[in-house]
C-alpha cells in the first residue's frame, strides 16, 4: 500500500476508534440514565431515587395479582427473584400482563414502600413457540420463565 | 516503480464503473428472481403456515417484517460506512457511488423497522414508543441516514460530498454495536435477540425457518434496489465517457 493510502487508512481508523472511545466514555458515565428501569433490588437497596417518578421492572409474582371488584384498581407483587416490591395500579393492563411475566411500571414509591404505578407496560421475552409446544413444556416444567426462576433460585 | 497489488483482482476491477455496470447487469435478474420467490414464498409461509405464538397469538407475525428490516437497516449502514472508507482511502469512485446509493434505501428500511416496531409495541407492551436504549439507538440510526442524505445533497462537488458523508458515516458506525448490544448492556423494554445464526434460536423451528427465508429475501431485495440505484448513478456520472455514449446511442 502506498504511503498516502496508508496515511488515509490511519485517519479512517482514527475516526472510527476515536468516535467509539468518545461514545463509550459518555455511555459509561451515563450508564444509570440509559437503563429504562430499576429492579426491585435497586429499589429495596435504595439505589432508586425516592420521591420522584421512576420506572421499575421485574416479574409479576405468581398468585399475587389482586383485582378490586369495584374499580380498575389492581395490586400485585413484582420480583427479580431476589427482592419483592408491591405495586398498585389503577388502569387498564396490557394484554400480555400475566403472572410470571415481565413488566415495566412507571410511578413513584409512597411512604409505605408501595410502588404507585401510573403506567404498566408488558415486557415479553425473546421466546416464541406454538401453543402446543408451550403446553408440552409447561407439563415438563421447562417453560422459559420457570427455567429462569429456577436459575435465579440457585444463585 | 509499479505498486504492489495487495488486494485481489476483483477489488481493482470494481473500481471500473464500466465493469461494475456490466457485472450488475448480469447479477440483477438473478437477485430479482430470488427476491421475488423468497419474499412471496416467505410471506405465505409466515402468514399461513407458521403457527401462532403461545402468548401473542397472531400479532407476533409482524416479526416477519420487523426483524428482517431491522437487521437489514444495520447491514446497509455498515455497507455504506465501509464503502465510504474505501472511497476515502483508495479514492475509488464506484465506492462513493455505492455509499450514496445505500443511504436512501437504508433510511426507508429503518423507517419500516421503527414503524412495524411501534405497531407491534402497542398491542404487546401497551405503548407505541418507549425511550429505551434499543428504540432510541435505532431512531439515531434513522437520523444518521437522514444526515448522510442531507449532507450529500448539500455539497455541490461530488468528490467533496462523498468525503464528507464518508466521515459522517464512519463516525456513526459506533451506533451499530450499540443497537446490537443495547438489550444486553442495559435494562430495556425491548426483548433480547430472537434471530441469531450463532446460537440455538429462541424460537420454534417452524417459526424460525420462514423468518430465515424472509431475512434472505430482504437481503436479495436490498441487492436489487441497491444495484438499480448504483447503475443509475454510474450512468449519470459517466455520461461523458465514450462507453456510456455508445450504450445510449446503442
Amino acid at each position: 500500500m502506498n504511503p498516502k493510502r496508508k496515511q488515509r487508512l490511519i485517519i479512517v481508523l482514527f475516526i472510527v476508534f476515536g468516535a467509539a472511545i468518545a461514545v463509550g466514555l459518555v455511555m459509561y458515565a451515563l450508564n444509570q440514565n440509559i437503563n429504562l428501569f430499576y429492579s426491585p433490588t435497586d429499589i429495596v437497596e435504595g439505589k432508586a431515587p425516592e420521591g420522584t417518578r421512576i420506572r421499575a421492572g421485574g416479574m409479576v409474582v405468581e398468585g399475587s395479582v389482586n383485582r378490586d371488584q369495584q374499580s380498575l384498581q389492581v395490586e400485585f407483587g413484582m420480583t427479580d427473584y431476589a427482592n419483592n416490591v408491591t405495586v398498585v395500579y389503577n388502569g387498564i393492563l396490557p394484554d400480555l400482563f400475566r403472572e410470571g411475566q415481565g413488566i415495566v411500571a412507571q410511578g413513584q414509591m409512597n411512604s409505605e414502600g408501595v410502588f404507585e404505578a401510573v403506567e404498566v407496560l408488558a415486557k415479553h421475552d425473546e421466546n416464541y413457540m406454538p401453543p402446543e409446544v408451550a403446553d408440552a413444556l409447561e407439563r415438563a416444567g421447562q417453560m422459559p420463565e420457570q427455567i429462569r426462576a429456577k436459575e435465579a433460585g440457585q444463585q | 516503480m509499479a505498486e504492489k497489488k495487495w488486494m485481489p483482482r476483483w477489488f481493482y476491477q470494481l473500481a471500473s464503473p464500466r465493469w461494475c455496470y456490466q457485472i450488475t447487469g448480469k447479477l440483477l435478474p438473478i437477485f430479482a428472481v430470488a427476491a421475488l420467490i423468497l419474499l412471496v414464498g416467505g410471506t405465505a409461509w409466515a402468514l399461513i403456515y407458521a403457527p401462532a405464538d403461545y402468548q401473542q397469538g397472531n400479532s407476533f407475525r409482524i416479526i416477519y417484517i420487523h426483524v428482517p428490516s431491522a437487521i437489514l437497516a444495520q447491514s446497509c449502514y455498515m455497507m455504506m460506512a465501509v464503502a465510504g472508507a474505501i472511497g476515502l482511502i483508495w479514492k475509488m469512485k464506484v465506492a462513493d457511488m455505492v455509499a450514496k446509493a445505500c443511504a436512501p434505501i437504508g433510511a426507508s428500511i429503518a423507517i419500516l423497522a421503527l414503524a412495524t416496531g411501534a405497531i407491534w409495541g402497542k398491542p404487546t407492551w401497551g405503548a407505541w414508543w418507549v425511550w429505551d436504549a434499543r428504540l432510541t439507538s435505532m431512531l439515531i440510526l434513522l437520523f444518521l441516514y437522514l444526515g448522510v442524505i442531507a449532507l450529500n445533497s448539500a455539497i455541490e462537488s461530488e468528490q467533496t460530498a462523498a468525503q464528507a458523508t464518508a466521515v459522517l458515516a464512519l463516525v456513526g458506525l459506533v451506533n451499530i454495536p450499540i443497537i446490537k448490544y443495547s438489550v444486553d448492556w442495559w435494562n430495556t423494554l425491548h426483548q433480547p435477540a430472537t434471530f441469531t445464526l450463532t446460537e440455538r434460536p429462541a424460537m420454534a423451528m417452524e417459526m424460525w425457518l420462514p423468518l430465515l427465508v424472509m431475512v434472505i429475501g430482504f437481503y436479495c431485495f436490498f441487492a436489487v434496489v441497491m444495484m438499480l440505484r448504483l447503475r443509475n448513478e454510474i450512468i449519470q456520472r459517466e455520461r461523458r465517457s465514450s462507453w456510456v455514449r455508445e450504450l445510449i446511442s446503442g
